[in-house]
């Protein structure tokens, strides 16, 4: 990337802090946020807890009284954990890339596993087997993890397809769902109530708490589903 | 070697401080609504702070203690009993194997908590004993307590670190009440806010609704407006962030919420403010008080501060000072 994007820094409470690159869902500022998380991971400020990296925000945690032990002045937690993630957000470019990893998912398009696979063609103009085609043909990055215990949020749908999440969400998604919420699309790994289109559902278990990692994807993950 | 569930209570879990550093798996952290609650009786206790509790709703758990055990209680005033003797809160007590801890009527609060010395015998998932209800892990089997459930102790029969006649300061003593004004600090789409919204939030009250519960408070009020509708890319949010709902209501996430959100956060509640709000449920209501990050910060060291004298306090009374 030439240079670093335009950024704002917003507290998120007391504890915590965002280093917001934008709205928009774009590999590029993707790829930075990780590579800031991994860089302060790698090299933790005194007080620091953990990160959590968004489509194109950073969220720092923090603990305020590490935080401002360490550093005699009067400025609070905030602007000492903002100008210490600024020196690392300095110090990124020219970092190597690191290795993408795809990962293979077995979707099942059957009736009873795709309740709104009707919907999505019909609100698209399209025909069942023509929106299983579309979302096939292409893979999709694992922009973040967050809402559920392991759930990925991928992009980007071809627009053939992109489709609003319900007007009313379902109290019961089924574990394994396969959902399309405009153009991003992501995997329930529990059962839990969700507003995504429902087209597909895989059985493979995307969280088990006795493996470590728990979850199954990571941000950075490319997907690429197939029939099964 | 424990303590047994002889009736199950409607939602009893184990939780501590909370699981940090998984977030970015969409791991949330979890733990005890009221903080100060478990802190307080975990000091008196002589535990780490961060020591796992049972905490408990209304109706609550009918526990018998199969030994002897040194124990306080926290937190809402379920009107507690120990073999039908009544028992205050924030104050240490030792059952005798065999006796029973009852709680008999809902008096005020909403969350109470019953901390052992020397903790529950937990295993911890990523470090934390708190149950993760959603992905049915962490704490005792994932799961709410049932009835026939055992927990067992860490360490046998009574403390030597717990402070055994030791009064809680009156400051760090929590008050409860029906009405509440909490301390919050601007969230990152506050700018958006219409000014009258702006006014309003800081004028109106806001009703606590029956849709209330360790994930989130929903809140009931005049509704809210943004100067534009411009959506935001989900990203995470934070324990005690107040997000406006496309109806123009607010919802303050708790202890169970989710990692990530795609609402406007309009403002943060301060952390001390949030155990407040842990004991306040359905018929209550609340208005705001916008504080400068500067002030939520001091606010904090204040409390942290009285709460290092309680601690100092304990170690005075047990005699390891």
């Amino acid at each position: 990337m030439e240079g670093i994007p335009k950024y704002q820094v917003f507290p998120l409470g007391e504890n915590a802090l965002i280093f917001d690159f934008g709205s928009e869902i774009s590999v590029e500022l993707n790829k930075l946020v990780n590579s800031l998380a991994r860089a302060i991971d790698r090299n933790p400020f005194p007080g620091f807890i953990e990160c959590a990296p968004g489509y194109s925000s950073l969220t720092i945690f923090y603990d305020l009284f590490m935080v401002k032990r360490k550093f005699r002045t009067a400025l609070t937690a905030f602007e000492i954990a903002k100008r210490l993630t600024e020196i690392e957000l300095q110090k990124l470019e020219n970092q190597p890339e690191i290795k993408t990893i795809t990962k293979e998912i077995p979707v099942s398009f059957k009736a009873g596993n795709a309740p709104d696979l009707d919907f999505v063609a019909r609100s698209n103009s399209l025909d069942q087997e023509e929106v299983i085609e579309i979302f096939l043909s292409k893979s999709y990055r694992v922009f973040m993890l967050g809402f559920l215990p392991g759930f990925a949020y991928m992009g980007e749908l071809d627009s053939r397809i992109a489709t609003p999440r319900k007007q009313d969400p379902r109290t019961v998604v089924t574990k394994g769902s396969v959902g399309i919420a405009g153009n991003q699309t992501g995997i329930y790994p529990h059962e839990s109530p969700g507003g995504w289109q429902i087209i597909g559902r895989t059985r493979l278990e995307l969280f088990d708490p006795s493996k470590e990692p728990a979850t199954f994807f990571d941000a950075g993950n490319i997907v690429k589903f197939v029939k099964g | 070697m424990g303590i047994i569930i002889q009736k199950a209570g409607v939602l009893d879990t184990i939780q501590d401080l909370g699981r940090t550093g998984s977030r970015k798996s969409g791991i949330n952290p979890n733990g005890v609504m009221d903080r100060n609650a478990l802190r307080l009786i975990n000091i008196l206790l002589g535990n780490p702070e961060s020591e796992g509790a049972i905490e408990m709703h209304f109706p609550a758990s009918e526990f018998v203690f199969k030994s002897e055990k040194t124990f306080a209680l926290g937190g809402a005033n379920f009107e507690a009993a120990l073999q039908k003797e009544p028992l205050n809160r924030w104050k240490i007590y030792s059952a005798k194997k065999g006796d029973v801890l009852t709680f008999r009527r809902r008096v005020n609060g909403n969350r109470c908590y019953l901390a052992v010395a020397g903790g529950l015998e937990i295993e911890k998932w990523l470090g934390s004993k708190s149950t993760n209800l959603v992905a049915q892990i962490g704490g005792y089997k994932g799961r709410k307590l049932m009835k026939g459930d055992t927990l067992g102790f860490r360490i046998v029969g009574k403390s030597k670190n717990a402070a055994d006649h030791l009064q809680i300061a009156r400051t760090l003593f929590p008050r409860f009440a029906k009405h509440l004004v909490l301390r919050i600090t601007a969230g990152a789409e506050y700018m958006r806010l219409t000014a009258k919204s702006e006014l309003a939030f800081f004028e109106q009250t806001f009703n606590i609704t029956n849709d209330s519960n360790r994930m989130g408070y929903r809140l009931e009020s005049a509704p809210l407006y943004l100067l534009n509708d411009a959506e935001i890319l989900s990203t995470a949010v934070n324990l005690g962030t107040i997000q406006l709902l496309p109806n123009g209501q607010i919802v303050v996430l708790m202890a169970d919420h989710q990692t990530t959100g795609g609402y406007p956060r309009i403002a943060h509640i301060v952390e001390t403010d949030l155990s407040k709000l842990a004991q306040c449920g359905p018929g209550d209501s609340l208005s705001f008080e916008l504080v400068s990050q500067q002030e939520a910060e001091t606010i904090r060291e204040d409390y942290e501060r009285d709460l290092s004298f309680l601690r100092v306090g304990v170690k005075f009374r047990s005699g390891k000072l």
